[in-house]
């Protein structure tokens, strides 16, 4: 079994405004020199594939077709 | 003309739907289920609002990808008539319909409220009952309506006329990019917005200024 994380983030230029909420929330509990927050997503996912190369794709089309919108969204996979 | 209404666990604003299209046309629509693979021969079909799938990952995002949007698609190929109202824009954007995304509203709050909408393309099957540059109310209720599209796909839309309904005179809830309420697909034919014209189409709602889409989508006279 492979297991992988899957982290889907905010491209460059889209606004976050649960960010910057974030960020907001952050400098009023005291945290200073808090510079820009993006908010993004984390999936932890089991594979039965235990080709790795297979399992990389596998999660490259899963990301495509469902877990970012890419219009919106990068995201990177990564193999634990 | 015959109408269809999109079923999905989680919709909320599908009984104002069926009510709307019932009342307007005289007939009331067929229904499809989510695993529904085949659509009745209609002329529009209409995806309702509310949270199917709890929004689970994105607004729309688990619906777009049930069997029966993809049913939606093939007809709407043939030139079949959509329209997608707040959840169902949000599920239209995600099934790749319509261009651009909607995120969560600037202020952070779900918006419900009544807003002014200008029609921005008095030329579509939608908005043909309108004069072009109008002003008319309509309620919105959501927490994701801001519309976003990057550069290139934005200055498509307003070059093409495919931004239809805007929000106006300072009106906008959630911060759409050009005050964008409701687009349209390039072939004329797939509408989505956030507002909600099926809740304001008789005086028991407090104005009927939603029906003259249903009529002008259905072609009933006025």
């Amino acid at each position: 079994m492979i297991k992988a994380r899957v982290t889907v983030t905010l491209k460059n230029g889209v606004l976050d405004p649960q960010g910057k909420a974030i960020e907001h929330a952050l400098s009023g509990l005291g945290f200073g020199g808090v510079g820009q927050v993006r908010q993004g997503k984390v999936f932890d996912v089991e594979l039965a594939e235990t080709d790795k190369a297979k399992a990389e794709a596998d999660l490259k089309a899963m990301c495509d077709k469902l877990l970012a919108n890419t219009v919106i969204e990068n995201y990177s996979v990564a193999i634990t | 003309m015959k109408s269809a209404v999109v079923l999905l666990p989680g919709l909320n604003r599908d009984r104002d739907m069926i009510a709307a299209l019932t009342k307007i046309s005289g007939k009331a629509p067929a229904t499809v289920w989510q695993t529904d693979t085949e659509i009745p021969d209609v002329d529009l079909i209409a995806i309702p609002g509310g949270f199917s799938f709890g929004d689970y990952l994105r607004c729309g995002a688990i619906a777009a990808r049930m069997p029966v949007m993809r049913a939606v698609a093939e007809k709407a190929a043939k030139g079949v008539m959509v329209i997608g109202v707040c959840n169902g824009f949000q599920i239209l954007v995600e099934a790749g319909m319509l261009p651009g995304a909607l995120m969560r509203n600037s202020s952070l709050k779900f918006v419900c409220r009544q807003v002014k909408l200008q029609i921005a393309n008095a030329n579509t099957m939608f908005t043909r009952r309108y004069q072009p540059g109008q002003i008319i109310r309509s309620p919105v209720a959501h927490h994701d309506g801001n519309y976003f599209a990057d550069a290139e796909t934005l200055a498509r839309l307003e070059g093409e006329g495919q931004v239809v309904f805007r929000y106006a005179e300072g009106t906008n809830p959630n911060g759409s990019i050009n005050d964008i309420a409701g687009i349209i697909n390039s072939q004329g034919n797939v509408l989505g917005l956030m507002p909600h014209p099926e809740n304001l189409i008789e005086a028991a709602h407090g104005g009927n200024d939603g029906r003259a889409l249903f009529e002008g989508a259905l072609g009933i006279a006025a």
